[in-house]
């Protein structure tokens, strides 16, 4: 029997692929799917068996085993850079981790708050007197996310629409794979030039610091490729699903402008249910491993299913309701394991001004087309969407 | 008495611990690890706290004891 080829159309924006809810309740929950590159994977559905697999070290994470889940039908050029992090298992992962992470604490990201206000507020007064209706994604989603990352690293900001532009290439599945190749290299090249100024003239930033710590320039620079395409989408993505999702409940959004503790759990909520890096949780296995009941072989590429894990009813109660006061932060959308997202605490900072931002200074915001009519990127490895028309009344 | 173990081998920095718990927890500022500041816990809401960080940290670094 040939395995049926992997859906990645999702039934509605926050909802899996009805083929992946599917699979969550078979007996197992796991089963075998075909990937666009022919390879024939695992599929996991249950957040207990993703969790069992993110945290088990019999399964790997490194891309150049020809057996790693991909989703394109050619190999991947390998050449371009060493691994980054993301690529890294034990033990050689932990030492790279923690040469970076302290960079990225909750005391450090708390204490870019200020900094982010003030990003966030100059682009709303800039959207604010600009024509009506603005697109929230050029206006707010893109830009601020962009800026951050963009300072933190110590990359130039005027540069941004060269590097907006290959990470989008990178990212999406409607660009051949040639063209993500010319990305790559492109973008490769460009961070390559300013590591190598960086190393001859140090500056006070994230990849200035990694250089006076001694961290090789070519795994510097393998760094700033992930945390330059991580920081850029992902973000992005979750400002504009948030931001509609909000709009699209008032009396939700009336108790977040009274309350703004109620922010924080929101985001949580909104994570979840829109899992954006949905396919991130690959893993090959390296040594045979029974997970629910399941042998899964040495050199067996798995896929995780995130999406339907985290509105598995096992794991959560109505698991396809959104609740923004639901407080429950056991999802896997910024991943399990080792690799859990870095960034994750930035992300949960941005998202947290933004949305407060907004929801004080324009409330009367909203959307000019229903939110069902908005383009959704169903063609990227990241989810979200292309556009988000907004408009507000003039200022009572 | 419930006791919150860390093992800072297996700790990679998610921060997790540090946003349910700023009073039992926080990070060392040169690699991130995890830095325990009460290791037990005052109260049942405080024990409640600690067993959402130990069932949320990524790398099952955290565990208590009795």
């Amino acid at each position: 029997m040939t395995a049926p080829a992997l859906q990645t159309t999702r039934r509605c924006p926050y909802a899996p692929p009805d083929e992946h809810t599917r699979i969550r309740d078979t007996d197992s929950g796991i089963t075998q799917v075909t990937l666009p590159s022919g390879q024939v994977a695992w599929a996991l559905s249950r957040l207990e068996h993703i969790r069992a697999m993110l945290t088990d070290p019999r399964f790997s994470s490194d891309r150049q085993n020809p057996n790693f889940p991909r989703f394109t039908r050619e190999q991947p050029n390998f050449g371009l850079m060493r691994p980054s992090i993301i690529q890294l298992d034990p033990p050689e992962h932990g030492p790279a981790r923690k040469a970076v992470v302290g960079e990225f604490t909750v005391r450090r990201m708390a204490g870019l708050r200020p900094r982010i206000q003030q990003i966030v507020d100059e682009h709303i007064d800039a959207m604010l007197a600009g024509p009506r209706p603005a697109d929230l994604v050029q206006a707010l989603s893109l830009p601020v996310p962009s800026l951050v990352i963009c300072e933190q690293l110590g990359v130039p900001y005027r540069d941004h629409d060269f590097f907006q532009a290959r990470s989008s290439a990178l990212l999406s599945r409607a660009v051949t794979n040639e063209g993500r190749q010319q990305a790559a290299k492109e973008l490769r090249d460009y961070l390559k030039d300013l590591i190598a100024e960086k190393a001859a003239d140090p500056t006070d930033d994230l990849l200035g610091r990694q250089l006076t710590q001694g961290n090789d320039p070519e795994d510097v620079l393998s760094l700033a490729f992930l945390l330059l395409i991580a920081g850029h989408e992902t973000t992005a993505n979750m400002i504009s699903l948030g931001v509609v999702t909000l709009l699209e409940r008032p009396d939700e959004l009336a108790a977040l402008r009274k309350d703004p503790e109620r922010t924080l759990p929101a985001i949580e909520e909104l994570l979840r249910v829109y899992t954006i890096a949905e396919f991130a949780n690959s893993r090959v296995a390296v040594e045979d491993v029974e997970i629910g009941g399941v042998t899964i072989r040495a050199g067996d590429p798995v896929l995780a299913l995130s999406n339907a894990a985290n509105h598995d009813p096992s794991a959560f109660d109505e698991a396809e309701e959104i609740k923004l006061d639901r407080g429950a932060r056991h999802h896997i959308a910024f991943g399990f394991g080792i690799h859990q997202c870095l960034g994750q605490n930035l992300a949960r900072m941005e998202l947290q001004i933004v949305f407060d931002t907004l929801v004080r200074r324009i409330p009367t915001l909203r959307l000019t087309t229903p939110a069902d009519s908005l383009r959704y990127k169903d063609d990227a490895f990241i989810y979200g969407i292309h556009e988000v028309p907004v408009t507000w009344d003039d200022p009572a | 008495m419930t006791r919150i173990v860390a093992d800072l081998d297996r700790c990679v920095g998610a921060g997790q611990c540090v946003l349910t718990d700023p009073d039992a927890f926080d990070q060392s500022d040169d690699d991130g690890t995890v830095v325990v500041l009460r290791d037990t816990p005052a109260d049942d809401d405080a024990v409640k706290r600690a067993q959402v960080a130990v069932d949320i940290c990524p790398s099952r670094a955290l565990s208590l004891t009795e």
